[in-house]
């Protein structure tokens, strides 16, 4: 009777797996590794490649666009990934705060997320145009700068501009996971705390972080993740332009694979980012989780 | 910051102009950047040509107020074909990925096949792979099976990101429904199948609303799958048919390209504000696990 049960529960489990595992290993698993291979080969659009070894990420390395293309990408995610940290942080301490409208004001302020990145990107777009920004038009009219500034035209700017379209979109979700994990700390720690005489920063430092930290892991690895490979908003805001001044590891890959044909050399730039992905996920995460999650506190 | 964490029982310690100062201020700040942009996204798409490219005059309002620009995108252009490309790749995707997902889920959580620990880390390590690694092989695949600049590519492929996804969060809201429902039902004589239809799923209902509603923004809102695999306008999707078709030469036609962000944004806008709390603990709750 047992047996039949144990039985019945694994053909039934592997059955009711088919539909998932056949989806995700035909469009994931195997994409991935046929990605690997790619790498190594010379494939073109309409052409089946060769074994070329390791002559694409050879060649890779000596070419000045891909290496400016990493350190973009290292810089855009470690801007980026701060900027919305301390940003969401504080926005999220200030949800927190009993205010009146506090679910009209979460609802509202999740709203750059939610709207397609690619859409957004266009207002954005729109705000930094070099002849009609309204950003310029402002700084104008208070008599700061004389001349309309080239957001997307000067390397620098151009980088400065996406990095902050891109801590736009980011800081809601940091924020409402960051606030999530904020009402789960019980006020009767900072009942205690300033009993004891803790000024509201030692609360901070010694309270609020510490309790937070586990989910500060979980959310900025994610925040990592998605800003390290993001594509759609470089990709409407500059094209990787000035200069590829702005070109990320994921826009460069598109560009020589799909428009450049050359499947090979661009799977093997997107290949190229895994270990730099996972070193940055390993070190958002164990870095950051330096104490197990302990509930209530052992004082 | 010091002045930031005060708790919730002893905010009435604070004064009242000290409150202005380090909460309502800065919060209005954030909320003005965070909206700018649709803010000016709905008045660049009422506005006449003239009033937008011209520097005199207030550009934070409208003087003439214009529908010529979503005139232009809804009968000159196939942004309608585009819309309804989305919606039909978006549904399809979200209920294959919901249904693969829920039995996914229930085997791993409550069947407990063998293997279905290992089963449960694949998933959340399939969940972090990148669209943006996977596209080119994926191409490549998509060529071969014959689907390329069709709808099916990208409905085949959303799921890829959406099953992760939504199996995790599922297996997070059938662990939190108790066994003994289960092990009633059993001694009663119900299959599994009866047990997950009838007990599971009704019980269900909020995490299948969550993953639903954040399949549908996921896939609403995906862009470079949709970029690689379909080249044709008929089958385009909204956010790639307005990046690549509405832009065209030197002169951008931003009233219909900010009317088309604009109403490429609102059917998320309006599903999001129906389901804001399904939404949230979906998205905490993914995080949170």
């Amino acid at each position: 009777m047992l047996a039949r049960i144990q039985n019945n529960r694994n053909a039934l489990g592997l059955l009711f797996m088919v539909p998932a595992a056949v989806l995700l290993l035909l469009f994931l698993t195997y994409p991935l590794g046929l990605g690997i291979w790619l790498g190594f080969t010379d494939t073109k659009i309409g052409r089946a490649g060769e074994f070329v070894g390791l002559e694409n990420y050879i060649f890779l390395f000596g070419d000045s666009v891909a290496r400016l293309s990493l350190f973009n990408t290292i810089l855009y995610t470690s801007v980026a990934s701060v900027l919305k940290f301390l940003l969401g942080l504080w926005l999220a301490l200030l949800l927190n705060k009993h205010l009146p409208f506090q679910s009209f004001f979460r609802a509202v302020i999740l709203l750059p997320w939610i709207v397609p990145t690619a859409l957004s990107a266009i207002a954005f777009w729109w705000i930094y145009d070099s002849q009609f920004s309204v950003i310029s038009w402002v700084l104008m009219r208070m008599g700061l700068i004389d001349t309309y500034i080239n957001f997307l035209g000067d390397p620098w700017m151009a980088r400065a501009s996406t990095i902050a379209a891109n801590v736009w979109r980011g800081i809601p979700f940091v924020a409402i996971s960051l606030l999530a994990g904020l009402q789960t700390i019980s006020p009767s720690l900072y009942e205690a705390a300033s009993i004891d005489g803790a000024t509201p920063w030692q609360q901070f430092r010694n309270i609020t972080l510490p309790m937070l930290t586990p989910i500060i892991a979980v959310v900025m690895t994610f925040s990592v993740l998605f800003t390290f490979t993001d594509f759609q908003l470089i990709y409407v805001l500059t094209r990787g332009g000035p200069l590829n001044a702005t070109h990320l590891m994921a826009t460069l890959s598109f560009q020589r694979a799909i428009p450049g044909g050359a499947l090979g050399e661009g799977a093997a730039l997107a290949i190229l980012m895994v270990p730099f992905l996972l070193a940055a996920i390993l070190f958002s995460y164990f870095g950051l989780q330096r104490r197990a999650w302990q509930q209530g506190g052992d004082r | 910051m010091a002045e930031q964490k005060e708790t919730v029982g002893m905010d009435y310690l604070q004064s009242i102009p000290r409150r202005w100062v380090t909460v309502y201020i800065p919060l209005g700040i954030f909320v003005f950047v965070l909206l700018f942009p649709f803010y000016w996204m709905v008045m660049t798409s009422f506005k006449p040509n003239e009033e937008l490219l011209s520097r005199d005059g207030n550009p934070f309002w409208l003087i003439r107020p214009t529908l010529a620009h979503f005139e232009k995108l809804l009968f000159h252009t196939p942004y309608p074909e585009w819309l309804l490309n989305t919606m039909i790749v978006s549904v399809v995707s979200t209920f294959v990925s919901l249904v693969a997902s829920v039995l996914a889920a229930y085997a791993i959580e409550r069947l407990r096949f063998q293997g279905a620990k290992p089963a449960g880390l694949a998933i959340f390590f399939a969940y972090l792979v990148p669209p943006s690694i996977l596209f080119i092989p994926l191409a490549a695949i998509v060529f071969k099976l014959g689907l390329f600049d069709t709808r099916w590519a990208l409905i085949l492929t959303y799921p890829t990101f959406l099953i992760p996804f939504c199996t995790w969060l599922l297996m997070g809201y059938f662990r939190s429904i108790p066994y003994e429902l289960e092990e009633c039902a059993l001694i009663d004589g119900a299959t599994r199948w009866e047990i997950l239809i009838k007990i599971i799923l009704p019980l269900a209902v909020p995490g299948l609303i969550s993953a639903g509603i954040f399949a549908f923004t996921l896939s609403w809102n995906e862009f470079i799958y949709a970029l690689t695999f379909v080249s044709s306008s008929e089958v385009k999707t909204v956010p790639v048919g307005v990046i690549t078709e509405l832009v065209e030469g030197d002169v951008y036609h931003w009233g219909s390209l900010m009317a088309g962000a604009l109403l490429g944004s609102l059917p998320v806008a309006i599903i999001y504000s129906f389901f804001v709390e399904y939404y949230v603990s979906g998205m905490t709750g993914a995080v949170k696990e």
